[in-house]
């Protein structure tokens, strides 16, 4: 048993993991170590090859790779410690780490812990596909592992379900490969990936996006030969008669992503039933004192960008111990066309930053932020969409806290 | 060696518990099966029941060998290192209409033999999520992973020297003077007694020597599993009483070994036996009756479906119930058939070994080996160690420490130790049916390519000869652009 001191332990090295680490040292946290269970750094980064990454925060596109050498590079230089090949088991509300790697078992005490175990991808069930259960059903993500860091392609004529980014990103890069990309299938009357990505992947390659459709069946007895695809109503209910069979013999699935929280549900940390991560304050603090939470296992995100800049805000808080003084303690209560609202707890006034996402796409709406009937922040916006986080700052004044009324944010137009 | 005193087609559980049977005994023993691992069937689709023998009519094969396996169940679980739990089950009646049906089950299971059943009142119920009217309480049924079991009797048969011919299909059998020529796709071979353990394909298998005076009705059962997260929605099985119609118990809740909750089996005939797949109104269906019996079971925590094909004797029409058939053909003797073994098979499996072997000992002697061994197949995992075993475990070999299903996790180790297996089946299936690993809620997201890699490094496996689970489900087509040259 090996058992060690720290200042700040970062779970997860991956971008969340990393920006949190570095803005820890940048903090004056002393001893800042990240746990990992891979045997490299950056976290799902490493399979992203493509590149975008980084243009929002630094100006220039780097592929993710590279995105994740510069956040490695900045930990190595601040004297961020690692503990690579490293399984955290579980930890306890005193921060109590206990963890096992090659070299045994691991007690580490830190003074506090921010989450980064980023997310995994929803799967066949989630949506509960029928039909058969043969080979050639891969999620996007593992499916893009497999080509980008082992060189192994799953298949050659490919039907990707759901439109989110990872699927769009691998249609693109499986018509590289030679494969036959037949189709991306979208329940939504919408992509539910960037708008960007749909042009650079789906419409530059002719790749059809068949919007309001779902796979309904899968056939193949060993390997897959044919899925099932239909038409659907407004309402997501198949409509009769639309069905389609396509010959393929691999199905990517690309349904979205879901908050990895099994440590924080072990420990006791409460979670969002609508983001899927631990419900924080705007330090971004769990509700586990000294535990903080960032990165996908947080919310999911669409651009690493945005994610870091978060990721940030844990890791300084993380170093400063910010434990909250709990002054009046108000929620967040998403409103028209917001699904979720994040932190979803103010207990300090200041200034605040928000993240929400919209339950539909429009135009030209506007936000509003309410407390006890009054409006205390607005903003135009041009236009949404349930691809692209919309953030915001709020100063927020005592008197808002004092009073004790919850902020309803809501869009309208 | 190519000659067998005897082959056995099928490496289903009962075909591996005869084979385990029969390799006590200084005779050389072939299984033939066509898949890519044991209990590839019906075997590894099931409820993992350990039954206690009240469902089946008295007098019956069913009922005898039901009773006679539960009791041998204990000791072969620990001679074999499987797991068991015997958790009882609960056969519950939703009005006083349906206590007349318990008051007929107990009977049934009285007069098979069934120890210390017991009718109580709906409050007295142990399952605080559960409400009846009442219960009958079956304190001797008990749950098993029914591929665990299938593979600790298929490898300890490897052991003690049975030969298991994976991946081989018999195509053709020929009755010769002193035995039986067997012919699959891979080669020839002969044996002086054959045993046709083959499920749903008994009657293809008999139909190669002779005329079957009997048909086979294949009835299609749905499963839909439930996140561990609400595992502890009950404690025990909960069964409906049955459904007389089909001649299958109906829909029921089970706890599994892991700690998931299984809803199921659905009850369809169907045409092709193979027609193995899962359907948008059973899983429906199958929600909506599991409510029935536990209304806080959850919409959305699914997290898998699979169904299997039950081997029925009798059609829907003439009630579906029909007893097992396990017999010497009069036509071709040698020819030893298990016809119609459905549920409850495991559970009558290790019985059903012990009669046939007596079958076997009329045709040929059988002697006690020597140096027969029994190894303990499924070890304590490394989830289930304490921090000092663990610990004492990853000193010794280092890939102990190195955790790669997360959601189960399990270690390389453990996953080396199941690529290791005697049967020498590599499939991506046989990993986890051997350490669970890829059948957690991410459902194999994160280790499957750990799996891979550790497939191609230290197996030696080109990944375009990896398969999920039979010879022709393979995972992947080629290389990409800059590795193929």
């Amino acid at each position: 048993m090996t058992e060690y001191d720290i200042d700040v332990a970062v779970i997860g090295a991956g971008p969340a993991g990393l920006a949190a680490a570095v803005s820890a040292k940048e903090n004056g946290a002393k001893k800042v170590t990240v746990i990992d269970r891979n045997n490299w750094l950056g976290g799902i980064l490493s399979q992203c090859i493509h590149d975008g990454f980084g243009v929002e925060e630094t100006g220039s596109s780097m592929t993710g790779p590279e995105y994740a050498n510069m956040y490695i590079e900045m930990a190595k230089k601040q004297d961020v410690s690692f503990l690579d090949e490293t399984m955290v088991l579980g930890f306890d509300k005193n921060r109590l780490i206990t963890a096992v790697n090659k070299n045994g078992n691991h007690k580490i005490k830190a003074k506090s812990i921010v989450l980064a175990m980023g997310c995994r991808e929803k799967t066949r069930w989630n949506i509960m596909i029928p039909g058969n259960r043969p080979s050639g059903i891969f999620t996007a993500g593992v499916a893009q592992a497999f080509i980008n860091l082992y060189n192994i392609i799953p298949g050659k004529n490919i039907v990707i379900l759901g439109s989110g980014d990872v699927g769009l990103i691998m249609a693109r890069r499986l018509k590289f490969e030679g494969a036959n990309v037949l189709g991306v299938v979208e329940i939504l009357p919408y992509a539910s990936g960037l708008p960007r990505n749909v042009v650079q992947c789906l419409d530059d390659y002719d790749i059809p996006l068949f919007l309001n459709h779902t796979v309904t069946f899968i056939e193949g007895k060993d390997r897959l030969e044919s899925v099932t695809i239909a038409k659907v109503d407004k309402n997501r209910n198949v409509i009769n008669g639309s069905e389609k069979k396509i010959k393929c013999d691999t199905l990517l699935l690309s349904l979205g992503l879901i908050p990895e929280n099994e440590l924080s549900n072990n420990v006791g940390i409460k979670i969002h039933e609508v983001t899927g991560g631990p419900v924080v304050n705007q330090f971004l603090e769990t509700t586990i004192p000294s535990v903080f939470a960032c990165g996908n296992c947080l919310q999911v995100y669409d651009t690493v960008d945005v994610l870091s800049i978060d990721a940030k805000i844990a890791g300084k808080n993380a170093a400063e111990k910010t434990i909250s003084k709990k002054k009046k303690s108000i929620k967040t209560i998403p409103g028209k066309n917001v699904r979720y609202v994040v932190p979803q707890i103010v207990d300090q006034p200041g200034k605040t930053h928000i993240s929400l996402r919209v339950e539909k796409p429009g135009e030209s709406t506007k936000l509003h932020v309410i407390s006890d009937g009054n409006e205390i922040f607005s903003k135009k916006l041009p236009w949404i969409n349930p691809a692209n986080m919309v953030e915001f700052n709020v100063d927020i004044q005592d008197i808002v806290l004092d009073k004790g009324h919850d902020l309803e944010v809501y869009l309208d137009g | 060696m190519k000659n067998f005193h005897v082959g056995i087609i099928g490496g289903g559980v009962v075909g591996s518990a005869i084979a385990w049977e029969l390799s006590k005994y200084d005779i050389s023993v072939a299984v033939f099966e066509k898949g890519s691992d044991v209990a590839s069937g019906t075997s590894k689709a099931n409820s993992g029941v350990i039954h206690s023998g009240i469902n089946s009519a008295t007098g019956s094969l069913k009922a005898k060998f039901c009773v006679e396996g539960n009791k041998m169940f204990p000791s072969i679980a620990n001679q074999l290192g499987f797991s068991i739990k015997w958790v009882g089950k609960y056969v519950i009646a939703k009005n006083q209409g349906e206590v007349k049906e318990l008051e007929r089950l107990k009977k049934i299971g009285e007069d098979n033999g069934t120890p210390n059943l017991n009718i109580v009142d709906g409050a007295k119920v142990n399952e605080p999520n559960v409400s009846c009217h009442s219960a009958l309480w079956v304190p001797t049924a008990a749950i098993a992973l029914p591929y665990e079991f299938n593979i600790a009797l298929a490898e300890n048969a490897v052991i003690n020297n049975v030969k298991f011919l994976l991946e081989n299909n018999v195509t053709n059998l020929k009755k010769t003077n002193d035995g039986f020529l067997i012919k699959t796709n891979k080669g020839e071979y002969q044996s002086k007694i054959l045993i046709n353990s083959t499920g749903l394909n008994c009657r293809n298998i008999v139909s190669m020597l002779e005329e079957p005076d009997f048909q086979v009705y294949p009835c299609r059962g749905e499963y839909l599993v439930l996140d561990k997260k609400y595992g502890s929605l009950v404690k025990s099985m909960i069964y409906p009483v049955p459904d007389k119609e089909l001649g299958v118990l109906g829909v029921h809740i089970t706890p599994t070994i892991e700690g998931n909750l299984l809803f199921g089996p659905s009850a369809e005939f169907i045409i092709d036996e193979n027609d193995k797949k899962t359907t948008k109104e059973m899983m429906k269906t199958l929600l909506v009756e599991a409510k029935d019996i536990v209304a806080k079971i959850p919409e959305n925590a699914v997290i898998n479906a699979y169904s299997g094909v039950r081997c029925k004797l009798a059609s829907a029409e003439e009630g579906g119930w029909a007893d097992y058939r396990i017999e010497e053909s009069k036509q071709t003797p040698g020819l030893i058939n298990l016809l119609g073994i459905e549920s409850p098979g495991l559970t009558a499996a290790p019985a059903i070994a012990k009669y046939v072997t007596k079958m076997v000992s009329k045709r040929v002697e059988l002697d006690k080996k020597n140096d027969f061994k029994t190894v303990k197949v499924f070890g304590k995992r490394f989830n289930e160690m304490t921090s000092a075993q663990q610990a004492y475990l990853i000193k010794k070999d280092k890939r102990w420490g190195r955790i790669v299903c997360r959601c189960e996790h399990i270690t390389e180790a453990e996953i080396i130790k199941a690529l290791s297996n005697p049967l020498g089946a590599k499939t991506l299936s046989s990993v986890k049916y051997r350490c669970r690993a890829g059948m957690g809620r991410c459902q194999g997201g994160f280790c499957t390519q750990h799996i891979i890699r550790i497939m191609e490094k230290q197996f030696k496996l080109d990944p375009k000869d990896i398969n999920l689970k039979s010879p022709a489900s393979y995972l992947f087509t080629s290389r990409t652009r800059e590795v193929k040259k």
